[in-house]
Formats: C-alpha cells, sequence, structure tokens
C-alpha cells in the first residue's frame, strides 16, 4: 500500500526515539505529553511506544473519543429515541454497546426489536430514509470536527432531495474548547499536545493557537509509528527550547488552513452550543446544535423527549480517564469486572476509548 | 476509480473499493487521486509530492546523523 509502509519503518522510527531519548535527558525533568485523540491512543499501543519511551516522558491519553465523551443523559436520550414507534434508528457501530441508565444499550434494545441500523457513512441514513418513507430515520451526529461536517453534509443532501423523514440527534463537540479545559485543570500539568491528524485536516492550525500562548507545545501528529516519534520529538523540542507554536508533522494530511470547504458546510448546518463531556462536565460553547434553518431536521425539534433521570455505572472511573487524571489500571473494574466482552463503561467499549486500547496492548 | 452525477466517487482501498462523497472536500478531485476519507466522505486530497519529499528528508537526515 502506498505511503503506509514508508512510515512503519523500524529503522526510522528507532532512529526517532533515540533522538527523542537524548532530548529528553537534557531536559531532566518529567515531562507530560497528552494524546487527545483515541487513534493515537490506540496507534502508540499497537506498536508499544510507551515502553520504548525514556522513564521522564509520559503519555497521558486524553478525551478524545468520541463515544467515550458522550454522556450517560445523552446515551439515554439516543435509547428513548430508538424506542418510539416508526423510528429507525442509524448510528456508527461503536455507539451500539455503550451502557446508558441501568445498563441498557442500543445493541440490547435492538435484540428486542428495535430498528438501529449500523452505518459507515452519515450518506447512508438519507438512503435509508429516502428507500424507507413510512420510517421516521434518526442519524445520531456524533464526533469532532472530522465527522460533524460529514453529518452536515446529509442534512443538506436531504434538504436538496427534499428528504421529510431524515432527523439528526446532535451530539457532536469540538476539540478547541476541551482543550482550553484540560489546559485549564490543575490536576494535569501538560506540557505539550500530540494534536490529532483527522480532526486538524479540518481545522488546520488557528484552532490549536491557545496552546502555544498557555505556553505548552502543540504539534499535528500522524498516525503512524514514525509519524508519533516525529511528533514526540518536535514537540520535547518545543520544550527544551521554550519555545511554543503550533506545528504541523503530518504535513501530508494536514493544510495550514485545513479544510475551509468542510468548515463552511458544518457552520451552514450547526452552531455553538454547550455541551456535556463526561469527564470533563459542561464546557460552553463545546458542542454544535443544529440551525434554527434546519430545525426540521434537529430530532430534538421533531420528537417530544422527556426528562430522562440519568444515573452514571457505580464505579466506573471513565470520567476520570478521559480527563488524564487517572489511568486504566488505577480503576478497580479495569480487566476484573470491565473487560471488552462485558463493559462497564465507554471507554472499554469503543475502538477507540483508553481503557480498551491498554486491555489490548498495554495489560501487564 | 469513477465519479457519478451526485458527486459519489468510487475508491479502491489496497483492492477494495468503496463508494465515498466528495461533497466536503477541499479541493477538486479527478479519477487517479489519492484522498484522507473519513466515515464515507473524502476530507482532504493528499498531496503526493510532500509525502515523498518529506519521507526523504528524514531518511537524509538520519543518515547524516542530524537528529
Amino acid at each position: 500500500m502506498k505511503y503506509i509502509d514508508e512510515y512503519r519503518n523500524p529503522d526510522l522510527v528507532r532512529s526517532l526515539l533515540d533522538a527523542v531519548s537524548s532530548l529528553a535527558a537534557g531536559i531532566g525533568r518529567e515531562v507530560s505529553l497528552m494524546e487527545i485523540c483515541g487513534t493515537h491512543t490506540h496507534a502508540i499501543g499497537r506498536y508499544g511506544i510507551r515502553r520504548l519511551l525514556p522513564k521522564n516522558l509520559r503519555l497521558i491519553s486524553g478525551p478524545g473519543c468520541p463515544v467515550c465523551v458522550t454522556s450517560v443523559a445523552d446515551v439515554d436520550r439516543a435509547l428513548y429515541l430508538t424506542g418510539l414507534p416508526d423510528v429507525m434508528f442509524a448510528t456508527f457501530g461503536d455507539m451500539l454497546r455503550v451502557p446508558g441508565t441501568g445498563g441498557e444499550s442500543l445493541q440490547r434494545l435492538r435484540a428486542s426489536g428495535a430498528d438501529v441500523r449500523i452505518i459507515s457513512s452519515a450518506a447512508d441514513a438519507v438512503r435509508f430514509a429516502v428507500e424507507n418513507p413510512v420510517r421516521q430515520v434518526v442519524l445520531m451526529g456524533i464526533g469532532f470536527e472530522t465527522t460533524a461536517p460529514t453529518v452536515a453534509a446529509a442534512v443538506l443532501s436531504a434538504r436538496r432531495r427534499c428528504v421529510g423523514n431524515f432527523s439528526v440527534f446532535s451530539v457532536h463537540k469540538t476539540v478547541p474548547q476541551a482543550i482550553r479545559a484540560l489546559i485549564e485543570d490543575r490536576l494535569l500539568k501538560i506540557d505539550g499536545f500530540i494534536c490529532p491528524g483527522h480532526v486538524s485536516i479540518i481545522t488546520g492550525v488557528e484552532a490549536y493557537r491557545m496552546i502555544p500562548q498557555a505556553g505548552r507545545a502543540a504539534v499535528i501528529t500522524g498516525f503512524e509509528p514514525a509519524d508519533i516519534a516525529e511528533g514526540i520529538l518536535m514537540i520535547l523540542r518545543q520544550v527544551a527550547e521554550g519555545r511554543f507554536e503550533v506545528d504541523i508533522q503530518y504535513a501530508r494530511g494536514v493544510k495550514e488552513q485545513g479544510n475551509p470547504r468542510a468548515r463552511d458546510v458544518m457552520a451552514e448546518v450547526f452552531e455553538p452550543s454547550d455541551a456535556d463531556w463526561r469527564g470533563l462536565g459542561v464546557i460552553p460553547g463545546s458542542g454544535l446544535r443544529i440551525r434554527r434553518e434546519y430545525e426540521g431536521f434537529d430530532a430534538l425539534r421533531r420528537f417530544a423527549l422527556p426528562e430522562i433521570r440519568s444515573v452514571e455505572f457505580k464505579g466506573c472511573r471513565c470520567g476520570e480517564i478521559l480527563r488524564g487524571v487517572m489511568s486504566p489500571d488505577e480503576c478497580n473494574l479495569f480487566m476484573k469486572t470491565c473487560k471488552p466482552a462485558n463493559p462497564a463503561g465507554p471507554c472499554m467499549v469503543s475502538g477507540e476509548g483508553t481503557c480498551a486500547a491498554y486491555y489490548k496492548y498495554e495489560k501487564k | 476509480m469513477s465519479i457519478d452525477e451526485d458527486n459519489f466517487a468510487v475508491i479502491d482501498i489496497s483492492g477494495s473499493r468503496r463508494e465515498i462523497s466528495l461533497d466536503i472536500v477541499d479541493e477538486s478531485v479527478t479519477v487517479g487521486d489519492y484522498v484522507i476519507c473519513h466515515a464515507g466522505y473524502a476530507i482532504q486530497r493528499i498531496d503526493e509530492e510532500v509525502a515523498l519529499e518529506k519521507l526523504s528528508f528524514l531518511k537524509e537526515l538520519i543518515d547524516n546523523e542530524i537528529y
């Protein structure tokens, strides 16, 4: 396959990590970096990068798994919508097993007869609506800046084609506001951020300006081992020199200006709103809700949702793990009652979740 | 491999084919281009030159032990 093999060359990765070690030794003190994106967490586990790093360099996993940061209240709302008569609920697959209050999940509802469809593209949901005119298709809009434009594009295409039985339940969130909250978290002292590759393809560098402004390093990094090793090296250089800026390691994917067209599509359909993040709480302006002009496509306006009393699963520490103040092996449930086959919380469910990554790659 | 009138393209991913939408990609994409895809949508055309240039630059630095 083109590109990928070259970025997995072991000699290249080893040389980069040697350079990381000597630079870290020069800095001396403990340096903490956060990888925000769940895909990075998995790549770091998969390639065993954590074990190859010097002792004074700590990698903390951040809140970059969309399913994981979805609040239990939003999960319960999704479950309620799924249970409505005539609703066909379309969702990306990793949402299926996320437990809501009382352990209920989309998978269980589906087993008892609810119409839940797994999609791999928001466009699929519009197609379902066209093919099933008597059903109400509700698409769960979940994800960060990479996915939100695709859902917005689906709304625009539904409007263009006059599809009246399609709506979106949006729990989309935006990354920069969450980073700001992490910078302000006093329990966390992060020297640098491994910024997500694919989110940045859309946002460009502008979204991360507040990181260097707060005196922390920021490097937009790709997902292959050579990318990650080089991203870490570039962060350490900024830390060593005390010169903070937003660097791009992932130049083959990310352009400085991002993808303005995708941002325009997103802004056409969505506007910023407050959002409740699991672990981080309500962050002002960090969510995306459907604009009034498109309210016909907003599931929250189309269907009357009752007040739901949502309760987190007792003992689950997903919240702390998402904030980066706790690592999975410090949780009492991890690998005991909480396993991928029977997950207690979303961090173990999702392929991008921190606990799932630690279970798969880093268990001792 | 092909692009239809609704702006959907069929792409080849290591031998498997998939239909993706070109609705939010920033540049014009033609048959033969490389794209980064996410959730059924092309989100970026890959600049082939940058990728190759960067890789050879990294190798060059390592060969010269500049790191």
